[in-house]
């Protein structure tokens, strides 16, 4: 079997999974408008970290380390999420048995930038070198394994860890990954015309676009349970290629459908057991659009569904981990939380968008993702 | 008007990477993203990246391109009407 | 159990492409991938016009996923029981330069739709998947030089969860100098068995 063993969630709501979950119960939103030049000529909404606070609780842990190396924001985001996570269990990331898969889509992309270029080896762009950077701090024998694969990587890398766990490769995973707001990625979904002008509204009726966001995640995968805690495991995932289109989401759902039809079938349940559904949720018109397909075509159009990115927005490589972060502290809690953002559905498929706080029993829970590149992935995860 | 969509056809399949297309090939009436030249979603966004790029006008919402892009004619003059 | 075997394979190096070791293709010309691709799109003749917006790296992956999988049997296969594992070092670098300059100076700001799509190394997968209606499991790995175990361990587990009956594996890169393509098919049908030592072998046959 495979334990969840902790998570952490390292953004603009906070630098635990509970204190981001508190903040999201009480109504708070970490996107604001960013008026920097470095990023885009004009304001644009996003959530971002900001440096000074990260800067603060990277280097508590870095004396720990009696590390004082130079390390990019993104390596800082990592390393404080990591550490975080792995101080709530007594797993050993020195040992052989323990590795690390990081999920990322650019990695220190904002290197690539003329001004940049110097500050750092030229070698630190390469998202291999970013791996090799984590490993190090924290002197883990095996090289990190770094998934690459749009805004899916997060799920993808989670349910990797669980197959590599299964089949006795390792006994831990640390599952991380991050991104930043850049001007690389900022002036690209502009170009896609794709950004909302505001904070995003997951499949709302006036849905505009995406909000970009910055952060890092960390879910610790284990095969020993945690003895003091309600085991919560693994039951599924997958991922599907929707074969139609590179940047726009196939009209019928089709990889969306096949990944949750894939992780169904590895959890061996029928959807009938679905307590609650963490959709990708972009708020773009088709991304949602396609979602509510994939769910009414699994019959799960009653099943409680929401999106995180009204909080956060929409993390990139970091998504997958805190959004199934989310979805662990729902599960502990028994409570889901209303989609931000949301107010009067405009998806053509009748499923059902939580758009209050309420306690529910939840059991066994579906995470989505999907991501350029016609990339979807499901998980599903239930309490033991 | 003439130059204008000679021109165009030139800056749209270099712009929209149309291997193998000269502008013989594209009829200034046809419909671009119909079964002629069968664009996607990608190239009606470049579209919108040329006009701003080679004729400084900025389309802000992509719906309106719906119209605009038909065809070359109609890209035409939608350019006429709007160049500063 | 059905074992996994390694069906075909190709190397696209040099301005050459080798399938099951054999050359198949040689570029007269000492020009870059730009150039080379496009010869061998002549050559192959696929009569697939979204090759033309692929940037240089996914036109690779693509040509590479061709010569493999021209006589692929993919009535065999259900769609979604084939799967697209691939890895390199350098991510999209020559393309996210490209972008870059589009960005860079505010003066000459325009960024653009089919230049971005393509800084993400999934592109490519997606492009394949498109061409070859592939609908199963997707991998993106980067290391910092191909690794045999990382992808023949990935591609087995995922064979032995049956989510995937047939793949293609490999590694697709494009640095700053130069360009490599080793891409494979693995399924039950082949004659090569399916492990590290061979995979390791077939990516040095090649140099």
């Amino acid at each position: 079997m495979v334990y969840f063993r902790s998570d952490n969630i390292l953004s603009s709501l906070g630098t635990t999974t509970e204190e981001n979950f508190t903040s999201m119960v009480s109504d708070k939103i970490g996107i604001i408008s960013i008026d920097d030049p470095r990023y885009y000529p004009e304001a644009f909404p996003a959530s971002i970290i900001d440096q000074t606070t990260l800067n603060k609780e990277f280097n508590i842990i870095a004396n720990k380390y009696s590390n004082n190396d130079s390390y990019t924001k993104l390596e800082k985001m990592l390393i404080v999420s990591i550490y975080n996570a792995l101080s709530k269990t007594d797993i050993d990331i020195k040992s052989s048995r323990s590795a690390i898969i990081l999920s990322t889509t650019k990695g220190n992309v904002d290197l690539l930038s003329s001004d940049k270029k110097n500050s750092y080896d030229s070698k630190r762009v390469f998202l291999w070198k970013l791996g090799e950077v984590i490993q190090e701090f924290f002197k883990n024998p095996n090289k990190v394994i770094v998934i690459s694969n749009a805004c899916v990587s997060g799920v993808l890398a989670i349910n990797t860890a669980a197959m590599y766990i299964d089949f006795g490769q390792f006994d831990n995973i640390v599952v991380t990954g991050g991104d930043l707001i850049s001007r690389f990625v900022v002036s690209g979904f502009m170009s896609f015309l794709s950004l909302s002008p505001s904070a995003c509204k997951p499949f709302d009726k006036d849905r505009d676009g995406l909000t970009l966001g910055e952060a890092a995640g960390t879910i610790v995968l284990s095969n020993n349970p945690d003895p003091k805690q309600q085991s919560i495991i693994f039951k599924g995932g997958a991922t599907a290629n929707d074969a139609n289109h590179i940047s726009g989401p196939s009209r019928t759902a089709e990889g969306s459908y096949i990944a949750i039809k894939k992780a169904l079938r590895q959890a061996n349940i029928n959807p009938e057991q679905i307590d609650h559904i963490s959709s990708h949720g972009t708020a773009t018109p088709y991304n949602d659009e396609m979602e509510s397909i994939a769910i009414e075509r699994h019959g799960l159009e009653n099943v409680p569904v929401n999106s995180i990115k009204g909080y956060l927005g929409h993390t990139l490589g970091a998504a997958g981990i805190i959004e199934t972060a989310i979805l662990l502290e729902e599960m502990r809690q028994n409570t889901v939380v209303k989609t931000a953002g949301f107010k009067e559905s405009g998806v053509s498929r009748p499923i059902n968008i939580i758009d209050y706080n309420y306690d529910k029993e939840i059991s066994t829970c579906l995470k989505m993702a999907s991501g350029f590149g016609g990339s979807n992935a499901a998980m599903i995860i239930s309490k033991v | 008007m003439e130059e204008l969509i000679e021109k165009l056809k030139v800056q749209i399949i270099e712009q929209l990477n149309l291997e193998d297309m000269e502008p013989e090939d594209i009829d200034a009436e046809e419909s671009l993203f119909g079964e002629g030249l069968g664009l996607d979603s990608i190239d009606a966004l470049e579209l919108i990246v040329l006009l701003e790029k080679e004729y400084g006008i900025k389309i802000q919402n992509p719906k309106e391109g719906q119209k605009i892009f038909f065809s070359i004619k109609t890209i035409a003059e939608f350019i006429k009407e709007n160049q500063k | 159990m059905n074992k996994l075997t390694i069906k075909r394979y190709c190397h696209i190096k040099n301005n050459r492409i080798y399938v099951d070791g054999e050359l198949m293709y040689a570029y007269k010309k000492a020009e870059g991938l730009r150039a080379f691709a496009k010869s061998v799109y002549r050559y192959l003749k696929p009569s697939y016009n979204r090759f033309f917006k692929m940037d240089e790296i996914s036109k690779l992956g693509f040509l590479a996923a061709e010569v493999l999988l021209s006589d692929f049997g993919k009535s065999t296969y259900y769609d979604e029981d084939v799967s697209i594992i691939l890895s390199n070092s350098h991510s999209t670098l020559i393309t996210d330069q490209e972008h870059q300059l589009t960005v860079d100076d505010y003066d000459n700001f325009f960024p653009s739709p089919s230049v971005f799509v393509y800084t993400l190394p999934n592109i490519m997968i997606g492009e394949i998947s498109i061409r070859h209606k592939f609908k199963g499991e997707n991998t993106f790995f980067i290391v910092e030089n191909f690794n045999a175990e990382l992808i023949t361990n990935h591609i087995n587990s995922l064979f032995l969860t049956q989510k995937s009956k047939a793949f293609v594996g490999g590694w697709i890169n494009q640095s700053e100098s130069d360009y490599e393509a080793f891409m494979y098919v693995v399924s039950a049908d082949g004659s090569i068995p399916h492990n590290t030592i061979e995979i390791s072998r077939l990516y040095k046959l090649i140099s």
